[in-house]
């Protein structure tokens, strides 16, 4: 620091200290060490691991069913932010107290009683296997798992927004002689846009990283139902350890790519917000 | 409690926000720190306070340097602008803190808060919650905080600028009155004109970090040290003149000057009660018309055309107005009874130089 | 506004906007819509939990949970927990306190670092401390010579659940010291408090609500990690098991009813966050609304 600054408020190098070891303890260190020992490999290797073909369809199933889910949940968040902020009916104050449970339950769990349920079997299963509709151990089941967990991340980032929408300017364009619809489109939804985008993509990122739900609805079958983050599990149960830090560089690098693509997301919506 | 500061500069990052400014708080004064919103006058009370450290200059306190005092040892009450009340305690908790802190015992300290809530009018609003106070009672709080453990200084920042128009006056009356009472050295900054002329005794006038004067608020009124001060504090006739014959022109209006080189152009400024107007066009030497007449209650404010088209302000009270029977558009007569020289060629002239120049009765009462 | 205060228009704001509401068969329909979403997604697979739970009947249930091994996974869990959340809760203050006291260079970075774990899936997460401590991995040899066990036993399941859930007590804690600002932190100063006391007196009770909601989060979190710990614990049934992980063991051996009998339980803990979390929010909306109502009866 050029200019050594008055700090009239103390402990800044008590905390600040501590907040820097323990990053560097549970966070610099770790993927310093990931990337190095990556590092070691030549290009040719990394990219020999990084893009076999069981990992190519891990990857395309990953990306697939997580974009697949983000949708999804951007679909159908927005519209459960819509009805839980404009509407009253009964159930309401529970159901938007439900909204969090995805964040809240155990993912072993989540993934167990999803598995449970569009099993054929199941509650839902047994109505929709006959229909063709296969939950259990199918690229659709890791949709369905990946809908579940991302789900929180739309309604959540668009509620406070939805709230503190200026009414006036709806009621300004049904002066203006707009309809209901046209007014959702034109005024209503530009403002809506950008944390509609953030919630987007923060369930994307979720879902690329999502394991412990996955691997018990999706039966993880090579090639068919596999997600990368078990593909990496794999290979560290086979002890390929170069293996599985090939694919977890990509995830990371991925994971670092979107965690960019966030923040400007949530600069563009604080922007509208203003 | 003496307060000095010795050539004081501060600097954030680079940018001066205070820059080498000197003056000195009498023991027991009511100073206000006054100027523009950005003026350096907030920093100046911050450091003052300790909360801020000078880059450079020196700040005693008896004659002693207090520089490297922590804010916690200087003995001082601070008044935030946001009143900065403890949102999780009470009113009592919030005025026994300090008390706490020092460690005095639990009889004194409910004696002590007892006294303060008494003086300031707080009896109702003991136990509770800074979010169940009004504004004014929030401000009323954060002072009977400030001086519960009996500081040497009162420092306020803009005390008075986040409640509304009749709330403020009445804190305002109530600071002097606290003042009066407690003796303490008390220095406020606002950014209001008013509001220092009223509550303080003495005005110090920063503009743009430094120092632009400092006096009594009728010094400063009356005799300001510059157009800056002049133009912030109250209003002023300012009129851009030049020297012929030893007297100083703009338009018909005419001031004697002294030792002024002719082809000199100087800044002239005048009051507007300064003008005397007459209906009776043989009174005075010049003539004038009254565009406009604006009702600011029991004063008035006249708007006055003189033929080459220079419009000047003139103040009179309804009475006097009612019995020069004036009307907009009517034809009058005018002298300037009192001026100053502001400013020659653009440049500030040193308050020494810069002396009121009187010209027949002397001046009138106030504003 | 940290999550916690969520104002919400009242019943009659609702029905006095009229002028732009939408036709009531579109309105019924949306809600129908949102409603069999949040059943599909939110209460089935809630319900179904306890229901598969009990399928088989209460000795089922109760026999799998007092199973040693199971008591074992329960032990272990409460272990870890009790070991991250202390640490995460300080964390959270230190880094709250010096993002939002103090101005330096390089704070956006360091929140965007503390963001990192969520965007990180777990599964790399973990594997980046077998990279460190595994038997290949920098330190493993160093270890192993001192017989020191960190991957594939408690130290190393502790490392990736604090990776996982360092951030919620901070992340609960930075908006809100950020909008309170220090005025309240240098008012203390001016009377004469020390960092401490400033710190103890005046911001901890400034955000306790924030602080506890932020441990609750964090709390809930290390009970329920699941890939992370997968990857360093070695599944050593009685050992290094944590509850998530005995509860897929025995969905693997085909002990279903034990499976959601364990994860009931998990979920009985979800159901408890969601609940505090609920009571929160209702508590600070009705302190608001308290507040608003009293300084209208002052301005009146």
């Amino acid at each position: 620091m050029a200019e050594k600054r008055y700090r009239v408020l103390p402990g800044f190098g008590l905390t600040m200290g501590f907040t820097l070891f323990y990053l560097s303890v549970l966070v610099l260190v770790p993927i310093g060490g990931l990337f190095l020992r990556t590092f070691s490999l030549s290009w040719a290797d990394f990219w020999r691991l990084a893009t076999t073909d069981r990992a190519l369809a891990a990857y395309q199933l990953t990306f697939g069913a997580s974009l697949a889910a983000a949708v999804i949940n951007a679909v159908f968040g927005t519209l459960l932010a819509w009805v839980l902020v404009r509407y009253d009916f009964p159930g309401r104050r529970f159901i938007d107290a439900l909204v969090d449970f995805p964040f809240a339950l155990p993912t072993a769990v989540a993934g167990l009683t999803l598995a449970n349920l569009f099993s054929a079997n199941g509650w839902l299963g047994q109505f929709l296997v006959p229909l063709g509709i296969k939950g259990a151990f199918t690229p659709l089941g890791v949709v369905i798992a990946l809908t579940f967990v991302g789900m929180p991340f739309v309604v959540r980032t668009l509620q406070p927004v939805l709230e503190h929408l200026d009414r006036d300017v709806e009621e300004a364009a049904a002066t203006l002689g707009a309809g209901r619809l046209r007014t959702f489109v034109s005024v209503i939804a530009p403002t809506l846009l950008p944390p509609v985008m953030t919630g987007f993509a923060l369930a994307f990122a979720r879902a690329i990283g999502e394991y412990g739900s996955v691997v018990f609805i999706s039966g993880n079958l090579p090639m068919k139902t596999e997600i990368a983050p078990y593909l990496i599990v794999i290979r560290l149960e086979e002890y390929d350890y170069t293996g599985a830090m090939a694919l977890a560089v990509v995830l990371l690098v991925i994971s670092f790519a979107l965690l960019g693509v966030i923040n400007v997301l949530e600069q563009w919506a604080n922007r509208f917000s203003r | 409690m003496s307060i000095e500061l010795k050539n004081i500069t501060k600097q954030f990052g680079g940018v001066s926000a205070v820059n080498d400014v000197s003056f000195t708080v009498a023991d027991g004064q009511l100073v206000a720190l006054l100027g523009p919103s950005g003026c350096g006058k907030t920093t100046v009370l911050r450091m003052i306070s300790g909360l801020e450290m000078p880059t450079a200059g020196e700040i005693l306190v008896r004659g002693k340097r207090v520089n490297d005092v922590p804010v916690q040892k200087r003995n001082i009450g601070f008044v935030f602008q946001g009143y900065a009340l403890f949102k999780s305690m009470s009113v009592a908790d919030n005025i026994a803190f300090g008390l706490l802190i020092k460690k005095w015992a639990k009889a004194d300290r409910d004696a002590r808060v007892a006294e303060l809530i008494e003086l300031l009018g707080l009896k109702d609003l003991a136990k509770r919650f800074p979010h169940q106070l009004s504004g004014g009672q929030r401000q009323r709080v954060a002072l009977a905080r400030a001086l519960a453990p009996k500081p040497d200084v009162l420092l306020l920042d803009e005390p008075f600028a986040a409640v509304d128009a009749k709330i403020r006056q009445e804190l305002r009356e109530m600071l002097v009155n606290l003042h009066h009472e407690l003796n303490v050295t008390t220095i406020f900054v606002t950014h209001d004109q008013e509001e220092a002329m009223e509550v303080s005794n003495r005005i110090v006038v920063f503009d743009k970090g430094r120092l632009a004067q400092i006096g009594t608020p009728r010094e400063v009124y009356e005799e300001p040290a510059s157009e800056f001060v002049a133009r912030f504090i109250g209003v002023m006739n300012v009129l851009d003149c030049e020297v012929r014959e030893g007297v100083a022109r703009c338009g018909e209006l005419e001031f004697p000057t002294h030792g002024v080189a002719d082809g000199q152009r100087l800044r002239i400024g005048f009051r507007p009660y300064a003008v005397q107007v007459s209906n009776d066009l043989m009174a005075y030497r010049h003539f004038a018309v009254l565009r406009h007449t604006y009702f600011l209650g029991v004063l008035l404010r006249l708007e006055l055309e003189f033929p080459s088209g220079l419009i000047i302000r003139a103040r009179m009270s309804k009475e006097e107005y009612a019995r020069l029977n004036l009307t907009e558009g009517r034809k009058i007569s005018l002298q300037i009874r009192q001026y100053r020289v502001l400013a020659r060629e653009g440049e500030l002239l040193p308050p020494e130089v810069s002396v009121t120049h009187h010209l027949g009765p002397s001046p009138g009462d106030g504003i | 506004m940290a999550g916690i205060p969520k104002p919400k228009l009242n019943a009659g704001q609702r029905k006095s906007q009229r002028g732009t509401e939408e036709a009531p068969f579109v309105k019924w329909l949306l809600i129908t819509v949102a409603l069999l979403f949040s059943l599909v997604f939110l209460l089935l697979p809630l319900v179904n939990v306890f229901a598969q739970a009990f399928a088989k009947g209460f000795t089922v249930y109760w026999d799998a949970l007092k199973h040693p091994d199971t008591i074992a996974a329960m032990k272990l869990t409460l272990l870890v927990t009790v070991i991250c959340m202390p640490l995460n809760v300080l964390f959270g203050l230190a880094a709250a306190w010096a993002i939002t006291k103090f101005e330096f260079r390089g704070k956006s970075l360091l929140v965007t670092l503390i963001d990192l774990p969520f965007s990180v899936s777990p599964v790399v997460a973990g594997l980046m401390f077998v990279v460190l401590f595994g038997l290949q991995g920098y330190f493993g040899e160093w270890l192993a010579d001192r017989e020191i066990r960190i991957i594939f036993a408690v130290p190393g399941i502790v490392l990736a659940t604090l990776f996982v859930t360092f951030p919620f007590v901070a992340r609960e804690l930075i908006p809100i010291m950020q909008a309170a600002g220090s005025d309240q932190e240098q008012s203390a100063l001016t009377l004469g408090a020390n960092g401490w006391q400033t710190f103890w007196y005046v911001t901890l009770p400034s955000v306790k609500m924030g602080l506890l909601y932020g441990t609750i989060l964090c709390i809930a979190r290390c009970v329920g990690e699941f890939g992370a710990v997968s990857v360093v614990s070695g599944h050593i049934t009685g050992k290094t098991d944590t509850v998530p992980l005995h509860v897929e063991k025995l969905y693997n051996e085909y002990q279903g009813a034990a499976a959601f009998a364990v994860a009931s339980i998990l979920a009985l803990g979800a159901l408890l966050t969601l609940g505090l979390k609920t009571w929160l929010e209702w508590r600070e909306a009705k302190l608001e609304t308290l507040a608003q109502q009293a300084e209208q009866a002052i301005t009146q």
